[in-house]
């Protein structure tokens, strides 16, 4: 059953030096399951994310041929049906808790905030729903952390919060945008880990927004290689690292591998008709 | 797993108190400096204090007893040292235009200043906070254009200017308003001999006594005033809202705010907002420092017989103990506001805590 | 002129002037686009020009008086603003007067920044108990009321032009010394001035060879941010009588003595107090401009 069509897909933003398209032509359908995106920095991975949920900011302009979500094309979608999409059925989690989390509002305050506002519960059932989802990350001390204000947590705990936040309303689909570039190496591991059993326990979709390729074949069912705003590969994720693509496997080869050669790691080769 | 290290709630009251007391020691400090200003300025003034005091004609005895009495006579350090111990039991000097205590009669005029600039701060913040707001969410619009030229203009006003224009068209070609001064004259009667004095400020203590037609006579007056210190304020507090507002507007914690499908009106009034009251407050208590100031040349304009006209009053006559205890009055005020503002930023912005 | 665009423009410059004119041409160019900033540089051309032509433009003398011709209203063959209460000419008195609200800023311009970059560079290079103190000091001048401590300077000192610009800048030198601390700060610890110290260079020379030239951009747009509020501030001397003394036709001075006809003469009020507010609206559009294109943390994103 397919959750999400996106077709031919265009974020443009139109600057002082003329138009710059971050995202060019970008098609690609994804249901239950874990679909990662792949590229460098620039490579409109991140806009393809937030498209989807249309939170492209003026002077960015979205442009597709359709972009259904279980049946409901969100281009059409007017600013109220979209919001009530947002949080309640498809959910984003960032990269840096540091700057994605309101530093003037209590983690309590932001968890219940969509329970109370939206779907009008009571503060009390809105507070053991928030200190359930809390549990469910993995937070020792829920009651503490719900007083707390999000500069008192550290990294890992702050992006936990960002997790519970938004799987409390159990989306459909959840949108993550390098969830754990922003965390040391020693607490990335037990972030996705968390984000990979509530994922598959709820059966939700996930788009896994990455530039690390590794992480993404372990991750993910499926990957969407890009490059300049355009899909040059789309493949199986255990089949990542046998990837055809020049561009893929020029990725592929900038990785250091323990007991690989010692010389220096060759430079990407952007010569291709693929590079244009 | 890692442990939050947020302090109980016993320590946190301590560190407020803790800030407090940094804030007293830095008002302490500042106060100091500004009574040595004012002190240096006293001393270097070539108008003897003491001739004019005793007059032209004093014999060589009287001169001297004076002398005494003033302290002339002892080191610097010393009359500096008496000099601060006055001024804080709220002894500033007696005026020499009319012999009375300073203190007293600064308190006597204050009210009408301090009337007067919250009411225009209050203006300026209702209307410069909503017009700050619009324009940030739709720059480069004509709303926004409109609220940067109106609030250019306001930043290159000379207000005393803006005054007289404002008495000339308001107040002399569309009468829509009453003229100088703070009641007409038969109101002022009534308020000195038949109503109570609360607080030295007219509209409060008509509301109190119930006075409502004394009430309605100082709000024609104080409106126009009031309004253009209003406009002032809000050429500041709007340019200022702008800026914070489109700083909070860009960060990520807004996205997250719609990830979660708040409305818009709840993005931009409560989480924005939140973010940019913290630096916001500064800003109102600055305007309100600078509205107090201004009135030194706002009050002759409009005969509003505060301290800005009691300290221009006094520089005409060349009674320089009052101009300099007005001077320290307005520059407690100010001192005092910093600090306000700075402890309340405190409490507001949770980073500002720990 | 091509030449000199592509010598301006060339993306590698070969001697450090080049470079240096090169970025200015770019600044120009975004300056340019601003089209209220460009409107704030016209408005500071005219002032400066009408200031300097004074002499020949004015229609009348600014003083001689004719008191058969006063208070006549604006529009008036020969006197287009009108005359004042001695029958002066108005339009020619807001042109002379053009020239001393260009001393006033002149000279608070090279005295008040002077004092703060002095402050600010060496309450800066040195930091401990010396930026302890001065900044302290800094502080405590910040905090006092700016007008109403002029005010009472200018008491002290007499009335006048020159101890007006005194006691302004005694008021106006707190900002510049935070900013240009605040860029003392990020110069004190790069390499090249620890390439400077190694070659023996004592702090005198350090502070006015290498950090104050670094500050002073930062401090140039503060000025030009600053120089509207010190015209409204040296207007306000004028206006309670304690700035320029009569006849001089100074701005504020001739709205104090255009009051006492507001409402039956209303001209001679409000034009001298239209020249000030374009000036220091020029000036702050200017200011304004200036700081979006030269201030990259203030630029919009």
């Amino acid at each position: 059953m397919t959750l999400l069509d996106v077709r031919n897909l265009r974020v443009t933003f139109d600057t002082e030096t003329g138009p710059v398209e971050a995202v060019r032509g970008v098609s690609f359908s994804l249901g239950r399951e874990r679909l990662g995106i792949v590229g460098e920095s620039g490579s409109g991975k991140t806009m393809t994310g937030r498209a989807v949920l249309r939170l492209i900011r003026p002077p960015g302009r979205i442009e597709a041929d359709a972009m259904l979500f279980d049946g409901q094309d969100l281009m059409r979608a007017s600013d109220r049906e979209m919001r009530a999409l947002r949080g309640k059925r498809i959910g984003m989690v960032m990269q840096d808790p540091k700057y994605s989390l309101n530093p003037v509002m209590t983690v309590g305050d932001q968890l219940t905030e969509g329970l109370r506002r939206r779907d009008g519960l009571g503060r009390r059932d809105a507070e053991a729903k928030a200190l359930a989802a809390l549990e469910a990350v993995q937070i020792r001390d829920p009651q503490r952390v719900m007083e707390a204000f999000p500069h008192e947590l550290s990294g890992g705990m702050g992006q936990r919060v960002m997790i519970a936040m938004m799987l409390i309303p159990e989306p459909d689909l959840l949108i993550a945008d390098e969830p754990t570039s922003a965390l040391d190496v020693t607490v990335q591991a037990e972030v996705l880990s968390i984000l990979d059993r509530l994922v598959r326990e709820r059966g939700m979709g996930l788009i896994f927004i990455s530039h690390d390729l590794r992480l993404v074949a372990r991750f993910c069912d499926r990957v969407l290689v890009m490059y300049k705003g355009k899909v040059v590969e789309e493949l199986e994720a255990r089949h990542l690292l046998e990837a055809k693509h020049p561009y893929t496997r020029g990725l592929l080869d900038c990785l250091p591998r323990i007991g690989g050669p010692r010389g220096p790691l060759p430079a990407l080769d952007r010569s291709g008709a693929w590079a244009q | 797993m890692t442990d939050i290290p947020a302090p109980p709630r016993n320590t946190r009251l301590l560190q407020i108190l803790q800030q407090v007391g940094l804030g007293l020691m830095t008002l302490a400090i500042t106060l100091l400096g500004l009574l040595l200003v004012t002190f240096v300025i006293a001393r270097v003034v070539p108008i003897d204090p003491v001739l004019s005091i005793v007059g032209e004609r004093a014999t060589e005895a009287q001169i001297q007893a004076v002398r005494d009495r003033l302290g002339l006579d002892l080191p610097m350090w010393q009359q500096f040292f008496i000099y601060v111990r006055d001024a804080l039991t709220g002894d500033l000097g007696q005026s020499i235009r009319t012999g009375a205590d300073i203190s007293s009669e600064i308190a006597r005029y204050f009210p009408a200043t301090l009337e007067l600039a919250t009411l225009g701060t209050i203006f300026g913040t209702l209307v410069g906070v909503p017009a700050g707001v619009l324009a940030a969410t739709r720059p480069g619009s004509i709303a926004d254009q409109i609220v940067r030229v109106v609030g250019l203009m306001g930043y290159s006003m000379p207000v005393f200017w803006l005054g007289l224009i404002g008495l000339l068209v308001f107040y002399g070609q569309l009468d829509w308003v009453a003229g100088p001064g703070r009641l007409d004259p038969t109101y002022d009667m009534m308020m000195e001999f038949t109503l109570t004095s609360y607080t030295g400020m007219i509209l409060i203590d008509s509301a109190l006594n119930g006075a409502w037609d004394v009430f309605a006579n100082a709000v024609s007056h104080i409106i126009l005033p009031a309004g253009l210190l209003g406009y002032v304020s809000m050429a500041y507090i709007s340019r200022m809202t702008r800026s914070f507002m489109m700083n909070e507007l860009g960060q990520e914690y807004i996205t997250t705010a719609r990830v979660k499908g708040m409305p818009e009106w709840r993005v931009i009034w409560v989480h924005a907002m939140k973010n940019v009251m913290v630096p916001l407050i500064t800003v109102i208590a600055l305007s309100y420092a600078y509205l107090l100031e201004g009135s030194v040349l706002t009050e002759t304009i409009f005969a509003w017989p505060g301290l800005g006209s009691y300290i221009t009053d006094a520089l005409f006559a060349a009674d320089m103990p009052a101009v300099l205890g007005g001077t320290v009055v307005v520059g407690v005020v100010f001192v005092t506001l910093n600090m306000l503002s700075d402890m309340i930023y405190r409490l507001v912005d949770p980073r500002a805590r720990t | 002129m091509t030449t000199l665009r592509a010598w301006l423009q060339d993306p590698s410059p070969t001697s450090r002037r080049q470079a240096r004119l090169g970025q200015l041409w770019l600044a120009w160019l975004r300056i340019r686009r601003n089209r209220l900033a460009m409107a704030g540089l016209v408005i500071v051309g005219i002032l400066l020009l009408v200031a300097a032509l004074a002499p020949w433009i004015a229609p009348h003398d600014p003083f001689v008086q004719d008191l058969g011709n006063r208070l006549k209203p604006p529009g008036t063959p020969g006197q287009w603003l009108g005359t004042d209460d001695f029958g002066r000419d108005i339009l020619s008195r807001i042109m002379y007067g053009a020239r001393i609200t260009l001393y006033i800023i002149a000279l608070v311009a090279v005295t008040a920044p002077v004092l703060g970059l002095l402050v600010g560079t060496i309450s800066g290079y040195f930091g401990g108990w010396v930026d302890a103190v001065l900044m302290r000091l800094t502080d405590i001048f910040l905090a006092f009321p700016r007008l109403i401590l002029a005010l009472a300077l200018v008491a002290v000192l007499g009335p006048g032009i020159e101890n007006a610009v005194l006691a302004i800048a005694l008021t106006a030198w707190p900002p510049y010394a935070r900013v240009a601390r605040a860029e003392t700060l990020t110069i004190r610890s790069s390499d090249y001035i620890a390439a400077v110290r190694l070659q023996g260079a004592g702090a005198p020379r350090i502070i006015l060879g290498h950090v104050v030239p670094m500050c002073l951009p930062s401090v140039i747009i503060r000025v030009t941010l600053d120089m509207a509020g010190v015209i409204l501030i040296a207007a306000g001397l004028g206006f309670l009588g304690l700035g320029v003394q009569p006849p001089q036709p100074e701005w504020g001075l001739m709205i104090s003595s255009g009051r006492k006809f507001l409402f039956e003469q209303w001209w001679v009020a409000t034009m001298p107090g239209l020249a000030i507010f374009i000036v220091s609206l020029g000036f702050n559009l200017l200011g304004d401009g200036l700081r979006d294109v030269l201030d990259p943390k203030s630029a919009p994103k």
